[in-house]
């Protein structure tokens, strides 16, 4: 009886891939978009000279470093994890899925690591031109990564242009077959979408915190009678910043004067209105949910029904679906249960699955009773709640970009604080639903690692129980203290209120724009210079 | 076997092994002396020196690292089988390095990030600590691979401490000094003033204690399996391996020698100590693999036995004849672009 009750060595290695993989695609759906984000900031900047996208941009390098150095090292964990763990799979498919990753190592991690150390610390080094080809490079790596990764785990899905050796190994017949495999192109278009507005939400939230914080801190002023031409923008919780800041530019005398402390301010004092840097943050972020939120919900669409047409089992346990129907209603909420072959207390719109998948309002929908059960996902109520947290926040984001149209057509946008609110609420939406999204499609795999043609029971490395056990418990910890560090130093950066010159180039020095930027109580030395334009 | 392998099959799997070997050998080499910068914290007792230190690799450490990815990937595509008895084999140290490379490669950004003395303090452990547990579980990883894998079928066999041993504990040792070898002469190239200073009296310090570790497991190397044995130690063999251990005593004293220049201005001789140093590493690799050649999986595999079909090595090589040379030649030209002394006040703060 206990012994049914405790996991074994191979729930341990799933779910040790599981918590890694998840951990692991936080960053990256973060930084995929952030660093075409980037890419467009610079190219703004050089085609108008406008400074408030050099600005923009250097204040999303800093946490472009950060992000980009947690999601390297925890892909470099996966890509040892399939020997570590799963090296039956790699023995059988290695010759097959090896390649593609092989392609993304040699197309991408090479081209992003080399070039974000001159993106980061070699503006002042190669100009502007070249400054801004890192730039593109690095986004260009992000994509290609995706790129890869994506056929070789779509292959893993939907196989195809291979054979089967009598010993049960894979190999390649037809490249071109392996990597454009049939759930691979919609899969890439989804999730680097996803990634974009992952992106977009994370960016439209920080720019929204800063307009909403300076809305406030303007409100107090005004109500304490202590509004004045220029103090209008450092409230007291700004002041860290400020002074961090200030060592930055205090750190290097001989700056020019269009960079000197002074200059800066006479700049944003002279600004208009809403800090410009956050309203073009908002505004951006913005305009890429009111566009790319909606096509998003279309290639959803389409990726469903690739998979009904290759995973049927899937799709099943994601509607909810047990008996076979024509006409098949779509379930919004109900508890399926795999035991007794129904979901239970359904609400539910008649004939809706039936036009969706089949395009046709009486199309016939395959349930899960006319699917053998050893093809049935192991958790499909997994699958099933997975599968509305994902839409469910799909479509909040394109109630969130019409709702930043809306009030954009009324002049509005900057200065709604319920719209500014909600865009800080749905900052980690994208975060949310890209997890849920995979969960529902990697659970959805179930119980296979090769789509119908290898099983997880036989995947697995020959490891003892204790081995794993020790290595989850370490992952678990180190993933916890180290991640958790970082995302709290990237909230910090979020608070920095993005100013002028963040982070201005000392010229002709070089540079660490990035990540160094010593703490005020770390350079007591510097800390002066901040003084005399008070 | 070895008549039957004719044509593509017979050379791709000999290929990749070489490039594969040059894979984690560049490695080593570049992910070396930035391990070896952490591994030396120790000895850095002020902020500024290890802020300048650390700022020396902040350009390249994330390309340096992606060596490690290749040889891994790229294992799992053209030898298959290897990836897969290895890893398993290696589960606990390879964990050990996977988790110490997760502190040390955030610990790049965070200690700058640090808001305070204390924060800073474990960041700075979090990157030295690291920097030495993946050092050592390398290490432990190489010796416990060439003391040879219990292999059954196309599975790993043995037991999740097999790769504990007197050996592996030894080479583990060995490399954490060799790193540090390498951090040093690289900080003895590229600083100036007092950490230029320190960090030529460490290159003393661990060439000393490199070379004692490479005599040690030479001298022990040959013992580890039959077929080492017979490689170094039978007649006619002898005399073709016998360069490697000449050219390490040849490299040693051209090492002391321009360790005693004078140093610390510039110029190519503030290189040299450097360079040399990656010259031993580069014969201890080759004499491992003169001990090695042609096995993949010691003593079960050979690198025909492990290979993937040639049509999957055929397609990667397609690739990597085209892009490892556009590799290396921008990571040259960023290793150029950082070029020369870094110093605390010029910089990369």
């Amino acid at each position: 009886m206990i012994d049914a009750l405790l996991p074994s060595a191979l729930d341990l290695a799933r779910f040790q891939f599981a918590f890694t993989v998840v951990w692991h695609f936080l960053f990256p759906a973060f930084t995929i978009g952030l660093a075409s984000y980037l890419a467009v900031l610079e190219g703004l900047w050089l085609w108008t000279g406008k400074a408030v996208y050099l600005d923009t941009f250097r204040y999303w390098l800093k946490i472009f470093a950060v992000a980009f150095a947690m999601g390297v090292v925890s892909g470099i964990v996966m890509s040892y994890q399939f020997g570590t763990n799963w090296s039956v799979l790699s023995d059988k498919a290695g010759a097959v899925i090896g390649p593609l990753m092989g392609y993304e190592v040699l197309t991408a991690f090479f081209l992003e690591a080399g070039f974000l150390g001159v993106m980061l610390f070699g503006m002042d080094r190669v100009g502007k031109g070249l400054h801004m080809l890192a730039t593109a490079l690095v986004a260009t790596g992000t994509f290609f990564s995706a790129f890869w990764i994506l056929s070789a785990n779509s292959w893993l899905h939907t196989p195809a242009g291979y054979a089967l050796l009598p010993d049960g190994r894979f190999v390649p017949e037809d490249w071109w077959a392996v990597i454009f495999n049939p759930s691979f192109p919609y899969r890439l278009a989804h999730t680097v979408t996803g990634a974009y507005l992952t992106t977009a939400l994370i960016v439209g939230a920080v720019g929204a915190w800063h307009l909403l914080r300076e809305r406030q801190g303007r409100f107090a002023r005004r109500d304490a009678g202590m509004e004045s031409a220029s103090g209008a923008r450092m409230t007291a919780s700004t002041g860290t910043a400020a002074a961090g800041h200030g060592v930055m530019s205090g750190t290097v005398p001989t700056e020019p004067a269009p960079h000197s402390a002074g200059a800066e301010r006479g700049r944003e004092a002279s600004e208009a209105g809403p800090n410009p840097r956050a309203r073009l943050m908002f505004s951006m972020a913005m305009w890429m949910l009111l566009i790319v939120a909606p096509i998003q919900a279309v290639l959803g669409d389409l990726h469903g029904g690739n998979t009904y047409e290759h995973q049927p089992a899937k799709v099943a346990a994601m509607e909810g679906h047990f008996p076979t129907e024509r006409g098949a209603p779509s379930i919004l909420f109900g508890l399926p249960d795999a035991e007794a072959g129904e979901t239970r207390m359904q609400i539910a719109i008649p004939n809706l699955a039936s036009l969706y998948l089949t395009h046709d309002w009486n199309g016939e929908v395959r349930g899960l009773n006319d699917i053998p059960r050893d093809h049935w996902p192991t958790n499909i109520p997994l699958v099933f709640w997975a599968f509305r947290v994902m839409v469910g926040l799909g479509l909040l984001m394109i109630t969130l970009g019409v709702a930043g149209g809306v009030m954009r057509l009324r002049g509005r946008l900057y200065t709604t604080p319920w719209l500014l609110r909600a865009a800080i609420a749905m900052g980690p939406a994208g975060l949310f639903a890209v997890t849920a999204g995979w969960i529902v499609t990697e659970a959805g795999r179930q119980p296979f690692t090769i789509y119908g043609m290898l099983r997880t029971a036989d995947s697995a490395s020959p490891i003892a129980l204790p081995a794993v056990a020790t290595s989850l418990a370490a992952f678990v910890v180190v993933y916890f203290v180290v991640f958790g560090a970082g995302i709290w130093y990237l909230f910090k950066l979020f608070q920095q209120t993005p100013r002028p010159q963040e982070g201005a180039p000392p010229s002709g020095q070089p540079i660490r724009t990035a990540g160094i930027t010593p703490a005020p109580s770390a350079a007591p030395g510097a800390a002066p210079a901040i003084q005399p334009a008070e | 076997m070895e008549e039957a392998l004719t044509g593509w099959a017979f050379w791709l799997p000999l290929i990749w092994a070489v490039l594969i070997a040059l894979a984690v050998f560049f490695y080593v080499c570049m992910d070396g002396f930035d391990l070896g910068i952490g591994i030396l914290f120790p000895f850095m007792p002020e902020k500024a020196e290890r802020d300048v230190a650390v700022n020396t690799v902040a350009p390249v450490w994330d390309g340096n690292e992606t060596w490690l990815v290749l040889g891994g990937g790229g294992l799992l595509a053209v030898f298959p089988l290897a990836y897969a008895v290895v890893l398993p084999a290696l589960y606990m140290p390879l964990i050990l390095m996977l988790l110490a490379l997760v502190f040390r490669g955030v610990a790049f950004e965070m200690r700058f990030r640090a808001e305070n003395e204390t924060q800073q303090l474990w960041w700075d452990r979090a990157f030295s600590w690291g920097s030495m547990l993946a050092a050592f579980m390398q290490g432990i990883a190489l010796g416990a691979f060439v003391q040879g894998i219990e292999v059954v079928g196309r599975a790993y066999a043995g037991g999740w401490w097999d790769w504990l041993s007197p050996f592996s504990v030894l080479t583990g040792v060995a490399l954490m000094v060799g790193y540090a070898l390498l951090g040093a002469c690289w900080l003895l190239w590229k600083t100036e003033g007092p950490l230029h200073t320190r960090a030529a009296s460490l290159a003393w310090r661990f060439a000393v204690a490199t070379v004692g570790a490479i005599a040690l497991v030479s001298a022990i190397m040959p013992f580890l399996q039959p077929a080492f044995a017979a490689r170094w130690l039978s007649f006619p063999n002898l005399l073709l391996a016998a360069p490697v251990p000449l050219l390490v005593a040849f490299l040693i004293w051209r090492f002391f020698h321009a360790l005693a220049e004078d140093t610390g201005h510039g110029g190519m001789v503030d290189a040299r100590p450097f360079m040399l140093a990656l010259g031993l590493f580069a014969l201890s690799y080759a004499g491992l693999g003169v001990s090695m050649w042609p096995m993949i999986v010691p003593p079960a595999f050979n690198i025909w036995e492990a290979a993937a079909p040639p049509a999957s090595q055929g397609f990667l090589l397609v690739g990597a004849a085209v892009l490892i040379p556009v590799i290396l030649a921008y990571t040259g030209y960023v290793y150029w672009l950082f070029r020369g002394k870094v110093t605390h006040e010029s910089g990369y703060h």
